[in-house]
């Protein structure tokens, strides 16, 4: 009698071909950048306590482990932001249609270094 | 020589799956369906599996090389040095050896509606106009030879098995872009829902292993779009017909 | 046994198959269809034509022209009233695949393209780039799953034919995934199982083209007709069989000798037409029995290729350019590169002919109908016969779309006449029977490989494109033995779930039961015409041969060979004249 087999499906298939490993790092970047997002509402929290709350903010921000995990942050959302560009085409196949993606994000990167410095 | 190792299962003797070693011949032309069927000739006529075209247009091969979702009939041996690993494709339930049941995938494509819904009654005499570039809006969708290497590399297929799944949804899309068509609304509670397009995060995986490059992935990004489009004109204004 | 009933089980789900089984659910929502086959619908060969279908539409051309140039083709074998049934449905058809969605290649204008094709004096073959059998199958399959009517049974290896009263009354099948046998009762039967290709060694032909379809009706009584007529396709590829469209040559590709020598010139094809421009009817467009027929002298003479797979000739399409290449022949690219090593781009492609179709079949007359009441055949699997003697490319992807159709009218119309008469249970018990007995068989000294590699020398030594006396009366006699010897065939796997050895060893018995039918016939046939060629009988012979083969089955022995005139209206038979002087 007809009697298939189903194959368990574990999470090895993760580490089964490199896309998929490269797929969860893309992912996984969401982690980092939810993380730095929930720090800029207890930076903006700490901003609206007054002067002495945003100094110790400030200083929280320039230790060695922040410093360590906002270049973390930016190297994710860089790749990130290069791995979705990259798939625009195939969404919307329009000519040109990453090279402006690309162009966008230089232009608001200048406006807002820009203004922070 | 080299060397295959089979998955083989049968269910009146086997209570799991097992491999099988078979030493065959090396040829430099030889692809993995050739060493098969050298396999099942010379070896172990006991050995099932699904064949026919040899050319890659009949979609019956698909199988797990080495882990990889290929065809059989284009895996060249050359491209495989050391012992090659040969099983049925994954997220399928196996039947017999490597014979899947695709009862899933044939079912799926039915309910995506993939036939002509007709815009306008077909003319009275003579073809519908269709240009060149009409023509190549739709047809890379339209080379899906239903082989589901793609379901065998969707790792959301393998999680999640309500999901519609990439061929599906590519040949659902093929006919919504088709100029002749005018179905996109009758298909949409399939794409749209989430067993739909919104179980698909993006993987990619399915057009890297697609053979006929149909590019799945790019369909279903493409039916995202079209649909949230629809779904705020529909809601927002709702006075504008389609 | 679990007993399936419908109005009509049709086996097959090919182009005839599927067409037949949307003009039955079109006709009438309340028929029962049962759409049977061996394998799931878009698994069927069809898939794998790639050149395309042939039907009157541009204005330059007449359904008078494509009348001449198939009763021609067929070397005046085909029984004209069919010819002119076919042609003039033929473009109905194609408009009709259009309006269920089939993505012809078009024209600038949005009209759609026609390319040249062998043998055919206008372009009249709609095409869809180099896929066209893969576009017209998947658009088929697509469209019939409309209908609910169309129950499919997927996996099912039709055994027998149920026939009581003289009537077919259904069939029997084996149930792949769990080894259970069915009955379906129906009130009609359409075979549309395709060819037999896989007899020979060489063939475009995939695994499944075992002559099934032609077994069934065969062991049911009904003739095969015109069995000795094999195509071979001029361009198949040495490594694999499998198929370089004669598209490749419609676009412009020649084909050279050893010697750089476009050698078709030498055999009656010439004069050589200027590189690029194709001439319809001459030189590489000539009819497809013609240039296998040249190659095989090149061969003799010493002027073929020599490749580590056998002879061969050069496909030469570099001056077709790489735009042009990628556009229309982008599968012919892709099988070059991957299976050859050679990109037609850059360098000429090896090629052989290989056998692709077989003109016989299950013996129809016009309407699809065969001897036995409430059978019908259509497609390759049926010889009505329009393809006479050859066939010209892109008539038979028509064939079936025309004869598909065509069979469902006609069993739509038998089901209005007569009442259903069940046969009785003890029939498919004895089929269920017959099967256990082959599973359960002991101390047998064949295999399935053993007999199926002796039967493929034998056709391929003395049933090829050249044939003689003594080499078919070896065949003869050597088929007959393997016949012998299958009664002793015992199976490595006895077991019920998806067991490949069982369907192979059945798929045998339908190959040795359709190849007996081939070599005895073309024993009879002592004349050459169209694709069956002897040396010993070097001419056609209209006095005595301008008439069909009918093999019939003789249950333990050869087929019986019988004939009948074929019907000529408004052609007579003259000469195949494929010189460029006519022109």
């Amino acid at each position: 009698m007809s009697k298939p087999y189903v194959r368990p499906i574990t999470s090895e298939w993760i580490f089964r071909h490199p896309r998929y490993l490269r797929y969860m790092a893309r992912e996984f970047s969401c982690l980092f950048i939810g993380g730095w997002t929930v720090l800029m509402v207890w930076g903006l929290k700490q901003l609206s306590e007054g002067p002495l709350a945003w100094q110790a903010f400030l200083e929280l921000l320039r230790s060695p482990a922040s410093i360590a995990l906002h270049l973390l942050t930016l190297a994710f959302a860089t790749y990130h932001s290069i791995t979705w560009f990259n798939l625009t085409p195939k969404a919307l196949p329009l000519p040109f249609i990453a090279a402006a993606h690309y162009a966008l994000w230089g232009v608001v990167s200048v406006i807002v270094l820009r203004a922070a410095f | 020589m080299t060397q295959l190792e089979v998955l083989r299962y049968n269910p009146e003797t086997d209570q799991e799956p097992r491999f099988q070693r078979y030493e065959v011949p090396f040829r430099d032309d030889w692809v993995v369906l050739d060493a098969l069927n050298h396999v099942k000739e010379a070896l172990d006529p006991t050995l099932s599996y699904r064949w026919s075209c040899h050319m890659a247009v009949c979609g019956s091969c698909g199988m797990m090389v080495n882990g990889e979702p290929k065809l059989a009939c284009k895996a060249f041996l050359r491209d495989y040095p050391g012992v090659i690993r040969v099983e049925p494709l994954r997220h399928f339930p196996i039947e017999r050896d490597l014979v899947t049941v695709i009862d899933d995938f044939v079912a799926k494509l039915a309910r995506v509606k993939p036939w002509l819904m007709p815009k306008e009654p077909a003319p009275a005499a003579g073809e519908y106009q269709q240009t060149p570039a009409q023509l190549k809006r739709y047809k890379q969708f339209s080379m899906c030879i239903n082989c589901m290497l793609c379901y065998a590399a969707c790792p959301e297929y393998g999680l999640i098995p309500e999901y519609l799944g990439p061929a599906a949804i590519a040949l659902g899309h093929r006919w919504n872009r088709d100029s002749r068509d005018g179905g996109r609304e009758a298909r949409q509670q399939e794409l749209a829902a989430k067993e739909g397009v919104w179980d698909c995060t993006f993987v990619g995986a399915c057009s890297e292993v697609c053979p006929e490059h149909v590019d799945p992935a790019a369909a279903i990004q493409q039916v995202k779009i079209e649909s949230t489009v629809d779904w705020y004109q529909a809601h927002l204004m709702p006075w504008l017909k389609k | 046994m679990e007993s399936i009933l419908a109005d009509v089980a049709i086996v097959g789900a090919g182009g005839a198959g599927l067409r037949a089984a949307i003009a039955l659910a079109q006709a009438d929502p309340a028929l029962r269809i049962a759409l049977v086959s061996k394998v799931y619908p878009m698994r069927s060969h069809t898939c794998a034509a790639e050149g395309g279908a042939a039907g009157v539409i541009k204005p330059d051309d007449s359904l008078e022209q494509h009348f001449d140039d198939t009763v021609g083709g067929g070397d005046w074998l085909s029984d004209q009233d069919a010819v002119d049934y076919f042609i003039r449905e033929a473009p109905k058809e194609l408009l009709q695949l259009e309006h269920w969605g089939c993505p012809w290649s078009r024209a600038a204008d949005g009209s759609v393209a026609v390319r040249p094709f062998g043998g055919m004096k206008k372009q009249r073959t709609w095409f869809a780039a180099d896929k066209s059998g893969f576009h017209i199958l998947h658009t088929l399959f697509q469209t019939s799953l409309q209908f609910p009517s169309i129950e499919r049974f997927d996996e099912y290896y039709a055994t027998e034919l149920l026939v009581a009263d003289g009537r077919c009354a259904g069939l029997v099948a084996i149930e792949m995934r769990s080894g259970q046998m069915r009955r379906f009762d129906a009130r009609a039967v359409i075979i549309a199982g395709g060819g037999a290709g896989r007899m020979f060694p060489f063939t475009t032909n995939g695994a499944i083209k075992t002559g099934d379809g032609m077994a069934l009706a065969y062991r049911a009584g009904v003739a095969l007709k015109d069995m000795e007529f094999v195509q071979y396709h001029p361009t198949g590829l040495p490594s694999t069989g499998t198929l370089l469209t004669e598209a490749c040559r419609g676009e412009g590709g020649v084909l050279l000798n050893r010697n750089g020598r476009r050698f078709l010139q030498d055999y009656g094809m010439g004069p050589e037409t200027p590189l690029g421009r194709p001439v319809l009817k001459t030189m590489e467009l000539g009819p497809r029995d013609r240039v296998s027929q040249a190659f095989w002298h090149e061969q003799k003479k010493g002027n073929a290729v020599s490749t580590r797979w056998g002879d061969a000739m050069l496909l030469d399409m570099r001056h077709l350019g790489e735009k042009t290449i990628n556009e229309r022949l982008p599968l012919v690219r892709d099988m070059s590169i991957s299976y050859m090593g050679v990109d037609p781009v850059t360098d000429p492609v090896p090629v052989r002919p290989v056998v692709h179709y077989m003109m016989g079949g299950i013996d129809t007359d016009i309407s699809a109908a065969t001897s036995l009441p409430g059978l019908y055949a259509a497609g390759e699997c049926a010889c009505v016969s329009i393809n006479g003697a050859n066939r010209l490319g892109s008539n038979s992807l028509t064939e079936l779309l025309v004869f598909g159709r065509r069979a469902a009218l006609s069993a739509l119309e038998y089901m209005g006449n007569n009442k259903p008469a069940p046969a009785p249970a003890s029939l498919a018990e004895d089929a269920r029977g017959r099967i256990r007995e082959l599973m359960q068989r002991t101390g047998g000294t064949e295999t399935v490989a053993g007999l199926r590699k002796e039967m493929l020398r034998t056709m391929e030594e003395h049933a090829g494109i050249y044939r003689s006396g003594d080499g078919l009366g070896a065949a003869c006699a050597k088929l007959g033995e393997l016949r012998r010897r299958y009664r002793r065939l015992e199976l490595h796997d006895k077991t019920n779930v998806y067991n490949t050895d069982l369907l192979q060893a059945l798929e045998l018995g339908s190959m040795l039961d359709c190849a007996e039918a081939v070599v005895q016939s073309a024993a009879a046939r002592k004349e050459s015409r169209g694709a069956h060629q002897r040396l010993d009988f070097p001419q056609r012979d209209d006095r005595s041969f301008l008439r069909h083969s009918l093999a019939s089955y003789d249950a333990g022995g050869a087929p019986r060979i019988g004939y009948r005139d074929v019907v000529i209206t408004r052609s007579q038979p003259g000469v195949r004249d494929y010189s460029g002087a006519h022109a």
